[in-house]
């Protein structure tokens, strides 16, 4: 188990230097910095010191890969690659556009984001399942249906829709929680409780679709029938038979995202104005501070790579057949 | 001659998709085994229903993708060409694109929305709600109008009954469900209504800048179908080559495939797309020279948008065809070509290829609503399409920060709303049918059909 586990860690590096490599490119290579500094100065009025001041202010003011100039370890180490990219292995994010540093935001703004994501996560599954298992026990006739065709309904809608219609209707007609903003501690509740909502119904249709398919997938194996010809009424077969043996299909899906509850809903808290990390990112996506992106995007992949390897360890408990080596 | 016709980069793109697919159907068509799954589609009538309205959506779309210049009229012998970029729906719907007010007005309004400084009989100056210029002026009295809507909009019904009831006469010997009859005399009476009410008034209203919101609504339809179409067309070639030769060939080829496809993975997509757009957005900033004309501009950064969700999106459909091929290339047919010499170019285009074909349409149907709802997000999230572009993301954006006003101004965001749901739920209920008819899992029985 342990010796699995360091080796699935092991396994993370390459991919974590893979895409060390890609956002290095995609941000250093594709443009270089002098093309920034013009985009970010405005194109027309900058000159050549200006677009000089902006780089050594960053620190992009040297070679990217080889710095020919230094000495020794200098070499490769007083370059934007040692700086900028290769620092992000030890968390280094180093400093955004206004100057903050960009490890003490996230630290400070995921606090907001798990405010939202977690609660949401977590009712949202609940809610997913039992509607699923209620259309599974209902399976063909006109109440599934029903409900499948609702699904249909509600995965049709853009997510922008659930969050504009859901705060028009609840903050600016009935008045009963404020339309954004966010407080620390228990003042948080009537901030949150609105974004917990919509983003719980916004799921319900692509989700409780899914896993009806994977109970319906289940309900037509051997160990069902096996189970009802020993006289076990329906809805005992689903919820301890069926339930347990879909766990597997779900857990797939479901445990590999949790790490990444830690970034936030972009749409979310930028329109409920959450202090949160998806707040963050759409903001330095629409200041173009590039280095904050850079940042969100390695954590990102930190955290999905974290969630791979949750996703193993969940099978252990679920399921006493696997056994990791 | 006295336009230029103009092929932007997106036209071209859609003219060879165009052109794949007419090369498949030939192809399809010839064969009886490739039909059956599409004759099982044809017979479910919510998928006939479905495609009836997508292709509504697809014909406006392909009018809309050829695009002209205009000529401008001058004296001297050299023609001169509008720098604006029209299209042939431009050119058919004529008064829906120049009938612009001033700014907001609400549907079949007569008035603005904002008040302005007038001069009344007496000369004096007074605060008032403006008559549009063009919503409804040839009403005497204003007090008529709700008669005069009703009228106009029992004529168009009428008429776009009767062509409808024809179009399924001429229809009747092909089609023969009764849902698609009723679906098709029922729009083609909605069209007809909004065709005759759209020539007197602003049918959904109007938006900041004045511009007739049907009109966006109707033009949105391209920027959505481009995205959830050319897409298909950077991921399929990546998903389909790399993810064959991952499972067929195995070994090194399998582990760099599937080291590319799991570093893409593992970036969150909107972060990947952002990132990559930004880029974009830079490169193309920097180098204005590229484009002669806005429109071209901002086309390329429609088509580079596509590249980048391709770029971002194989990698699912990539694991699916791996996996389907691990497990083909166990089959004994295969392993009997290989035990006869056959190479593996033949076998994996012979044998794999038509085998994996289901997998990829079901993908491919299946992320097109997928796409076209991405579009609205990600123009809200500042990587989506050029501002300057028409599409359902612009459209609920700039009409997003008007929600606080009093009286609301709801009728931009509630159309763009509505048409887009209109589209993405008949992509969903169509992809669905071509599910049920492709997925080989799900067992029929049915006759020698």
């Amino acid at each position: 188990m342990i010796a699995y586990l360091i080796r699935r860690i092991l396994y993370a590096i390459p991919i974590l230097i893979g895409v060390n490599l890609l956002t290095f490119a995609l941000f250093f290579v594709v443009n270089t910095p002098d093309d920034m500094a013009r985009m970010q100065l405005g194109i027309k009025r900058v000159t050549p010191e200006a677009i000089d001041k902006w780089k050594q202010q960053r620190g992009y003011d040297k070679p990217l890969f080889l710095n020919t100039a230094a000495d020794s370890a200098g070499i490769f180490t007083d370059t934007i690659f040692w700086h900028k990219s290769a620092s992000m292995f030890v968390f280094d994010f180093g400093y955004s556009d206004d100057g903050r540093s960009i490890s003490y935001e996230i630290a400070k703004r995921m606090g907001p984001s798990l405010a939202i994501a977690l609660p949401t996560f977590l009712i949202g599954l609940v809610v997913y399942v039992s509607f699923a298992l209620l259309m599974t026990l209902f399976r063909a006739t006109a109440l599934d249906m029903a409900g499948v065709a609702l699904c249909v309904l509600l995965m049709s809608i853009s997510g922008l829709f659930y969050i504009i219609g859901g705060q028009f209707l609840v903050s600016k007609l009935w008045h009963l929680v404020p339309i954004s903003g966010y407080a620390g501690g228990l003042d948080s509740f009537k901030f949150v409780v609105l974004p917990i909502i919509i983003g719980v119904v916004g799921g319900i249709g692509s989700s409780s679709r899914w896993y009806r398919t994977i109970f319906l997938d289940e309900i037509g194996k051997d160990y069902v029938r096996t189970a009802r010809a020993k006289g076990l009424s329906e809805l005992r077969v689903l919820f301890t038979h069926v339930l347990k043996n879909a766990m597997i299909p779900i857990l797939t899906g479901v445990v590999v995202v949790i790490p990444l509850l830690f970034m936030g809903s972009l749409l979310t808290e930028s329109f409920f104005g959450i202090p949160g990390l998806g707040s963050y990112t759409i903001d330095a996506i629409n200041a173009q501070d590039f280095s904050v992106v850079r940042a969100m995007v390695f954590l990102g992949s930190v955290l999905y790579i974290a969630g791979l390897i949750l996703t193993d360890l969940s099978y252990t408990v679920v399921d006493p057949r696997v056994r990791l080596s | 001659m006295s336009f230029m016709p103009v092929i932007l980069w997106s036209d071209a793109l859609v003219f060879l998709l165009i052109a794949a697919i007419v090369a498949a159907a030939v192809h399809v068509r010839k064969r009886e085994h490739l039909m059956l799954p599409w004759k099982r589609v044809a017979r479910s009538s919510v998928a006939l229903v479905s495609m009836l309205v997508l292709s509504v959506f697809l014909v406006i779309g392909l009018l809309d993708t050829l695009h002209y210049r205009a000529a401008l009229p001058q004296n001297g012998s050299e023609k001169v060409y509008s720098p604006e970029v029209l299209s042939a729906f431009d050119a058919l719907v004529g008064p829906l694109r120049t009938h612009t007010e001033k700014t907001y007005s609400a549907p079949f309004a007569l008035h603005l929305y904002a008040k302005e400084s007038m001069r009344d009989a007496q000369d004096n100056v007074v605060r008032e709600y403006p008559r549009l210029q063009y919503g409804g002026t040839h009403l005497a009295d204003e007090a008529e109008r709700d008669m005069d809507v009703l009228q106009r909009a029992l004529v168009g019904m009428l008429a776009g009954t009767l062509a409808g009831v024809m179009l399924s006469w001429l229809l009747r010997r092909r089609y023969t469900q009764p849902a698609l009859t009723i679906a098709l005399v029922l729009l083609a009476a909605l069209i007809g209504t909004i065709m005759n009410l759209s020539a007197a008034y602003h049918v959904l209203g109007t938006d900041k800048v004045g511009q007739d919101v049907l009109y966006l609504s109707l033009k949105s339809i391209r920027t959505g179908l481009i995205i959830g179409t050319l897409t298909t067309l950077v991921t399929l070639p990546l998903a389909l080559f790399l993810g064959v030769a991952a499972g067929y060939f195995r070994g090194w080829v399998d582990d760099v495939i599937q080291y590319i496809y799991t570093v893409l993975s593992s970036i969150p997509s909107v972060l990947l797309i952002a990132a990559a757009v930004l880029m974009m957005q830079v490169t193309i900033d920097t180098h204005p020279d590229w484009f002669d004309t806005s429109a071209s501009r901002a086309d390329m950064r429609l088509v580079a948008l596509c590249l980048i969700l391709g770029l971002t999106s194989w990698t699912g459909l990539c694991r699916l065809l791996r996996g389907e091929t691990l497990k083909l290339r166990e089959m004994e047919y295969i392993q009997a070509a290989q035990a006869f010499g056959v190479s593996s170019m033949r076998i994996l285009s012979r044998h794999i290829m038509p085998n994996v074909m289901h997998i990829i349409l079901i993908a491919l149907v299946m992320d097109f609503s997928a796409l076209v709802l991405a579009e609205a997000v990600l123009s809200y999230v500042g990587v989506g399409v050029d501002p300057s572009m028409i599409s359902f993301g612009t459209m609920i954006n700039g009409a997003r920060l008007e929600m606080g006003r009093e009286p609301m101004v709801w009728w931009s965001l509630a159309s763009a709303f509505v048409f887009m749901l209109v589209l993405v739920l008949a992509a969903n209920l169509f992809a669905d049918a071509v599910r049920d008819a492709f997925d080989p899992r799900l067992n029929r029985t049915e006759g020698q059909a």
